[in-house]
Parts: C-alpha cells; structure tokens; sequence
C-alpha cells in the first residue's frame, strides 16, 4: 500500500490501514539506530524546515537528528527567533521559509489548528509536530510503535490516561489512534481537566470512561500513559502541585494495583517526583527511553515516506531494471 | 508499461545446475567456508542466497550465515522508482567485521544496485571481503563493478529486460529475455 | 411620485396581505388601494414580489470612523440596502468610540454624505465603552442616537448596568447589552461542546451567555428599564428572556441569521469565517432559537454585521477578530430556514424585520397612507447564487460563499427613492 497523504496534520484523518503502513515502515528505521553507521544518503539534497513556534527541545532534536541521518539538511526556526517577537505574522514566516525552498516543513505551534492553516498556503508536506491542545501525531505513532514492541500488538488494549487530559494533544491523539484499533480507554485527572465531552472523542469500536480516581483507573490497564503537568498552558487558575501528586502520581504502590504486564508510557519530558515517582520512571514497565528511539525511527519514517519520492508527482514511474 | 516474451533462457533445471556450480565456485575461490557468509539483495537475491547456503551445506556440512539486504535507503534515484518508495527491513543478523561477504542478485545491470547494497553493508561494520555472486549478467555497466561469480552472462540491448522468476516469490522457475513495449 | 404596481402587500402593524398598489409621493406613502392609476408616476413592477415597510438593523457595524480599511459608512449601507434593509442601527465600537456627541454628529454627517440607506447610530454605555464612567447619553440622545450599548464588549458590571439602565429609563433608550461573562469566556474562541474539546480549541460556555442575561433581566426588574440582548445564542438564555417577558418585564431580544442557521459543528478545518462571538452553539439551541423566533419570544432577527479585511481574518483560529458580515444573506437565509421550512409564517417573518425592530426603538413601521415611504421588495421564489466577491462589504468574511438560495431582497426603497433593484 503507498502513501495516499500529503501532510500528517493528526492522526483523525488515517485509516488503520495507514497507520499499520507507517508503523511497518518504521522498522528498518528502527534497525538503523543499531548501525555503528547511522548516516544515510537517502535523502541528501532534500531539506527539511523545522519550524517550531513553541519552545521544544526533544522533539525539535528527534526531527532534526532524523533528517540528518537521512541525510537531508534542516532549516531551523526557533521561538525566541527575533523574527517572531518583531511581530511577523505566522503566514509570513511560513512563507518566508517556503521561498527558501525546502521539501516540506515540520511545524509546531501554540494554536490548535495552525497546520491545517498553513498547509492552505503551502504546495509543499506539512507534518504536525503539535498544534495547540489540537494533536501531535508522531508521538501517537511512535507510543503505538513501542506498544506494539512491548505487547505484541494494538487491538483491543485498556488504555488508562493520567493527567490534564482537556489541555492534553498527546491524550487526543493517542485516542484517535488505539481509539481506531478499539480500545477502551481511562481517563484519569483532576475533575476540571475531565469534562464530559471527552468521551465523545472516542472513534467507533472503542470506549472511554472517565475516572477521578486513580487506583480504580490503572486496575486492568494493559498501558498506563502519564501526562506531564503543563503549567504553561493553564488560563485557570492552576491546581496546587501537593494536590497533584497527592491523588494523581503514579507511585509504585499504585502501579501495583495494575496487571504485572502492564507498560508505563510518558510523552516526556518527565518532572520526577510530579506525576511520576522516580522508581516508576527507571522500573523495567517502564517505557520512555524506547519511546525516544522510536521517536526517531518514526520520523525519519515520515520523512521518508512523505519526501523521500518525486517532488512532482505527476511524474510516472520508471521501471527500474536492476 | 507491457513487454512481449522474446525467450526463455533458463528453466527450472538450469537454473538447479548453475546454483549448484556456483555454490562450488564460491567455496573453492575463497578455500573452505571460514569467515564466509552470504547477504542476498532483496528481493530476489534473498532465496538464491538461501538456495546457495542449502547447497554449500549439502557439499561441505558447513552452516554459512545468511543475512538479506533491502537496499532502498541506500539507492541513488529513489525518486525514479515509484511515486511512493517503500522501505523493507535488512536482517543481517551477524557481525561484518572482518567477513567475507557474498553479495547475491539475480541480476547485474548498472551495477547501481550493488553500489547502494555496498554502502549498506559499510554502514554495519568493515568486511574484510566484498564478493559478487549473480545469476545472470547482461552488461550495459555504468558504474566500474564486476561480478566475482556469473551464472550466466547474457547480451542484451536497452529495450530488452531479464525477468527471473523463482519458485519462493513468483511460483514458477525460470529466466525470460522480454522486451519493452510501448 | 413612484408607483409600486402589482406587489402582494405584507404589513404587519394592519395584518394586510393582499395584492395592493403603493403610490409613493416624496417621502411619503400617499395611497394604497387595489389597481392605482397615477399617470406621470415613475412605475415599478412588483409582479411575484412582496411588498414590505422597510426592513431594520438593530445591529451592525460600519467600521466608521477608524476602521475604514474593513468597511464605511458608505459601502456598508450599500450592502445593506442590497440585502433590503432600510435603515441600519450602527454598534458604538469604532475608532474613535462613538460616546460623546461630537462621535455620533460625525458619524450621521457621513451617513447624510454618501449612505444609501438610514443610519441610527448606537451610543456608548460608558466613555470608550471602558466600563468605568457613564457616556454622554443625554447629549447623544439630542445628537440622534437611539439606543445605548458597549457592544463589542458586555456592559462591564452590575453596577454599571443598573446606572445606565436608571439613566436611560429616564432618557426613554432602551439598553442593548452584548451579553457576556468575560470570566467564562475568557480566551475562548468557539462554543465549549464536543467539537470544541475535539479540535483543541478553548471553548466559551453557553452559561458565559445565559449567566449574563439573567443580569440583565434582574436589572431591568429592579430599574423597570427596557434591557435588550443582542444577538441571542442559546436556549437558556431565552429561557430567561420569556420568563421576563411573562412577568411583564420590558425584556427583548435579537437572534443573528448565522445563529439560526449553522450550529458548532459546522466548524470544520478551522475555517475563521465561521468564528464570532457568541459563537455558533449546539443544535439544540439552534433550535429553541427558531421556535422563539416563531412564538415571539424573540422580537426580531438582526445581523451584526461585522466586516472584517481578509488579512485580519486569514490567520490561525486563535488569533482571528469575531466577527461575519451578513446583511446580504440574512433574508434569504430568514426565507431558507424559518419560512420555507414552514417553521414560521412569511407575516411573521417580516414583522421580525419591521415591526420587531420598531418596537423596539418606539417607532413605527407600516405601509400605509402617510407613512413613510420606506419599503423591502423582495421575492419568494427566484433561485440565486450569493458570490462574496460581487458583494457591496469591502471585506469578504462570510460562511455563505457560493450558497445557493431561493427567494431574496429585489429592490430596497428608502424615503420614496428606490436606492437598490437587483
């Protein structure tokens, strides 16, 4: 099966279909970062715009590291970039960066819905790297990419979510996708950041309770994800940190209460002693350093999959002889 | 794109035969099986390298190690093969350092092919030893590689394709010459 | 003279609906009688067409002065009378803010310069619509505003609302608030629901709405004060505004066509043009807002009309201005939705244009001998497309770009004159 999509704007517009093809793909990227020789040349020549409007370190490095070891050069845009804070508008700089002609451009951005904007304006790929509370589709792919690593498969797993679920895209995203392999979901967090209308994300097939509670949520979870507390995001007034943890860490006595089986996922980065006790972070459940290469592997997956072709495509194929 | 068979060079036994003089050539170019293994250029490559592997056991009693190589990463016009390349896994399950490393493919063209699968396996470690075992050749080089064992060498003109076809992938054994119509 | 031959005549205020002529003398209506002859009278053919007093606004905005990149007096009241309205009441949140007298004298010699239909500027509440000081209501009154609002922004207190609503109790205006609990709203972009929390965008609560009207209804109990809520958007807060009504308070209301027609989730792929305030609410309030449109619980339909430059507008979601224009659709949307569907009747439908508003302001609006000569022609039945890039706005913000509709505005007369036919 090929890649039938232009842009990765969220994981809501894929089929099963194509997310099992991206995730396939994924492994012999995944193989690559066993290589003494990571550097390939596959898609040298090509450049890749990473244009991140809101502050990141991780995902900027795996989206960088990933085009570099395919060989392709990266445009970097930053957001304590003078440029921004000279009040250009977003249209702009996109703009700005397209006339420099790279192959597609990796954005991250505190409104939800700015790719799908900028994608209107731009002939080029458009990959979301987290829009707003929107979604942030690679790191649904590579949680997906690590369970099915760890537990052998995606269908059917009771899925527990910790944390500010409302304000969460890697929680929207996660949903969209394991939602499409029929989970059941638990969303866990402090009332305020759970309201009704989440369990009307659920896609067809699969389920989602809410739970204030977390000892009742992680029972029979197959996958406990934690999410970090975003202090940034909050307009409310924030929930002091003692009431957090208080109800809400993952500690080891709590993780207990799930199946021994059970895998422990965090988006990162982490705030040991938060929303994770230490123990839980670097026990052998625990997931988050595989989560990071996979991070990689999927990237450079998507990279791959989305300009590793024709830049028209229009052009036929060639029949290739060898 | 259609083609029209214009021959068929090799049938099953053949192809049977050549394997098997090939699998002598490379044990006795390289005296004995040590440090030898096999890495078979998907996707055909791979099963001529597993049939050669059977066969040096059969002769020899030794178990040379197999490894497949995709080598779609390494290709030099990856945006002539198909709107969309794919990517499969490599599976080289063994140390190349300090190996001899016998490149199999059914068949040398350009010689680009073997220049990506190189690159490759360069990624993975130092191989003491690159050799090339094929089943057919058909000339038409653009790159200075030579095979180091040939099945068969074949002339053919720019129109004209080799088409393997092996029991592990199409279901039927045999090489054609077909040529391209418009 | 001008002579409206062949109309069907629909006049709320004497329940007429009959095939009548209109003879128009001046500014005046002189006769309406069945087959008139008035040789040396210009003659317009109103065959197939209703013939209506002419439509009102109570809420729009003209941009002028400050804005005029997005609009002016002059190209808004054009779009206006192309979608049949006569006179237009203009928001007070310009540049400057229309609250002092000086503003508003400006704001109507602009109008008498080049508009093509009535502007009836609406004052401040506050100075500069801040929420702090009381405006210069009296002196605006005399300068010729007809209702006070700090519209663009709700009336900042309770405090404040019960002073201007004394004041203008005594003044005989009626207070126009753009009911919002800015601590419900606060950062919102789009109505809280399901859509909302599935695209990632902040929502706004209906009770934001709901939580300020019933302010306005305790206010208006206490002051005796008439206390209008603009552009009306979900079933709970007309569920206050019909209890007030029953309890013989002077309590009104307005309901936007985009509100009658599209719900939240119509909002796909983060089209701005679908983004105002209040936002598009769920169905069900859709629904509750077009049985009070037809049980009277609402008073009249006014578009707020609120043009905005495509550079404004063609943003990230977040960071677009409130805000559609509408005066062009908004009947033919009223005929679509609320007629056609049989859910109210055509009378009824135009009172909510004429008389509703009227009410409103304390005046009338009738076609009948003697009054003015300010008439909607418009038709039932003809199909027509609206294109956003033949529109009269200068800005092209609106949802309904290439909507087909059936029926619509065919010629708009204003003071005897006819200053629009299609």
């Amino acid at each position: 099966m090929s890649c039938r999509f232009h842009h990765l704007l969220g994981i809501e517009p894929l089929t099963r279909e194509e997310i099992s093809f991206i995730l396939e793909q994924s492994r012999p990227f995944q193989e690559i970062q066993r290589h003494p020789l990571k550097k390939l040349a596959t898609l040298r020549g090509k450049t890749v715009a990473l244009a991140f409007f809101e502050s990141s370190t991780r995902t900027r490095i795996s989206f960088g590291t990933a085009a570099s070891r395919l060989g392709a050069d990266s445009m970097n845009l930053q957001a304590e970039s003078s440029s921004l804070r000279k009040g250009e508008s977003l249209i702009d700089t996109v703009k700005t960066l397209d006339a420099m002609k790279p192959d597609c451009i990796v954005m991250r951005h505190t409104s939800s819905g700015s790719p799908h904007f900028v994608q209107q304006h731009l002939q080029i790929p458009v990959i979301n790297a987290g829009d707003g509370t929107h979604e942030h589709p690679t790191q649904a792919l590579l949680d997906a990419l690590t369970i099915l690593d760890r537990k052998g498969r995606l269908d059917h797993l009771n899925v527990t979510i910790v944390g500010d679920i409302l304000h969460s895209r890697v929680a929207r995203s996660n949903i969209q996708l394991l939602g499409k392999f029929g989970a059941r979901f638990t969303l866990c967090g402090p009332a305020m950041w759970l309201p009704r209308e989440l369990e009307t994300l659920a896609p067809l097939g699969s389920s989602i309770r809410r739970v204030s509670n977390i000892e009742d949520a992680v029972r029979d979870a197959d996958i406990v994800m934690v999410l970090r507390v975003q202090q940034e995001r909050l307009h409310e007034p924030a929930l002091p940190l003692e009431e957090y943890i208080l109800l809400y860490q993952l500690t080891p006595e709590r993780l207990r209460l799930a199946p021994s089986d059970a895998i422990v996922m965090h988006p990162g980065p982490m705030i040991r002693g938060l929303e994770i006790d230490p123990a839980v972070a670097d026990c052998p459940q625990s997931c988050v350093l595989e989560q990071v290469t996979n991070g990689l592997a999927v990237r450079m997956a998507l990279l791959f999959l989305l300009i590793g072709g024709p830049h028209d495509e229009s052009k036929e194929a060639l029949h290739a002889a060898d | 794109m259609r083609v029209v068979e214009k021959s068929q060079l090799m049938a099953a036994a053949e192809i049977d035969r050549t394997l098997s003089r090939l699998a002598h050539e490379i044990v006795e170019r390289n005296s004995g099986t040590a440090g030898l293994s096999l890495v078979g250029i998907r996707r055909r490559g791979v099963p001529l390298s597993e049939r050669l592997a059977r066969a040096i056991l059969a002769m020899d009693g030794s178990v040379i190690p197999v490894g497949i190589l995709d080598i779609t990463l390494y290709r030099d016009d990856l945006s002539l093969v198909a709107p969309q390349p794919v990517v499969h896994s490599s599976d080289i399950p063994f140390s190349v350092d300090g190996q001899v490393l016998v490149l199999v493919d059914d068949v040398l063209y350009t010689g680009r092919t073997v220049r990506a699968a190189m690159n490759g396996l360069f990624d993975l470690g130092r191989p003491k030893r690159i050799e090339l075992c094929v089943l057919i050749d058909r000339g038409h080089r653009e790159l200075p590689i030579e095979a180091t064992f040939v099945g068969r060498h074949v002339q053919t003109s720019d129109t004209e394709i080799i088409e393997v076809r092996l029991a592990e992938i199409d279901h039927e054994e045999r090489v054609m010459l077909v040529e391209r119509v418009s | 003279m001008l002579l409206i031959k062949n109309g069907r005549v629909l006049d709320p205020s004497s329940r007429t609906d009959a095939a009548l002529d209109v003879l128009l003398d001046g500014d005046r209506i002189a006769q309406v009688a069945p087959g008139i002859t008035a040789p040396g009278a210009e003659v317009l053919d109103a065959s197939g067409l209703i013939v209506a007093p002419g439509f009102m606004d109570l809420h729009c905005h003209l941009r002028e002065p400050g804005e005029d990149y997005k609009e002016t007096i002059e190209t808004g009241t054009r779009a206006a009378a192309r979608g049949g309205f006569t006179a237009v009441c203009c928001m007070p949140n310009t540049k400057p803010v229309n609250d002092s007298a000086s503003v508003t004298r400006g704001i109507l010699e602009r109008a008498a310069a080049g508009a093509s239909v009535r502007v009836w500027p609406i004052g401040a509440a506050s100075l500069g619509s801040k929420g702090e000081a009381l405006a210069e209501i009296a002196a605006m009154k005399s300068a010729g505003i007809v209702a006070v609002s700090d519209d663009g922004r709700p009336i900042a207190s309770a405090k404040l609302l019960r002073q201007v609503m004394d004041y203008c109790n005594s003044l005989g205006l009626p207070v126009i608030d753009h009911c919002e609990d800015a601590s419900l709203s606060a950062g919102g972009v789009m109505r809280e629901g399901p859509t909302s929390v599935r695209m990632g965008l902040r929502g706004i609560p209906a009770c934001a709405e709901s939580i300020a009207v019933a302010r306005g209804v305790q206010i208006a109990a206490l002051t005796g004060g008439h206390f209008h809520v603009a552009h009306l958007s979900c079933r709970e807060s007309l569920d206050h505004v019909r209890a007030a009504k029953a309890s013989g308070l002077r309590v009104t209301c307005e309901v936007t066509p985009h509100h009658f027609t599209l719900t939240d989730e119509h909002i796909t792929n983060y089209d701005t043009r679908l983004k105002m305030n209040p936002p598009l609410a769920s169905r069900a309030d859709r629904d509750a807002l077009i049985a009070g449109l037809a049980d009277g619980s609402v008073d009249c339909i006014a578009t707020d009309h609120a043009p905005h430059d495509s550079a404004s507008k063609d943003v990230e979601f977040d960071k677009a201005p409130f805000g559609i224009t509408g005066f062009e659709t908004a009947l033919a949307l009223a005929l679509g939705k609320l007629v056609h569907t049989n859910k109210l009747s055509l009378l009824r439908m135009v009172e909510l244009f004429t008389t509703g508003p009227a009410g409103i302001l304390g005046i009338a609006r009738t076609v009948s001998a003697g009054a003015t000569a300010d008439l909607t022609l418009f038709s039932t039945g003809h199909a027509w497309t609206f294109r956003a890039a033949d529109s009269a706005s200068k800005s092209r913000n609106t949802p309904f770009d290439g909507a087909a509709f059936t029926g619509g505005p065919m010629a708009t007369i204003v003071a005897g004159k006819i200053v629009w036919k299609r």
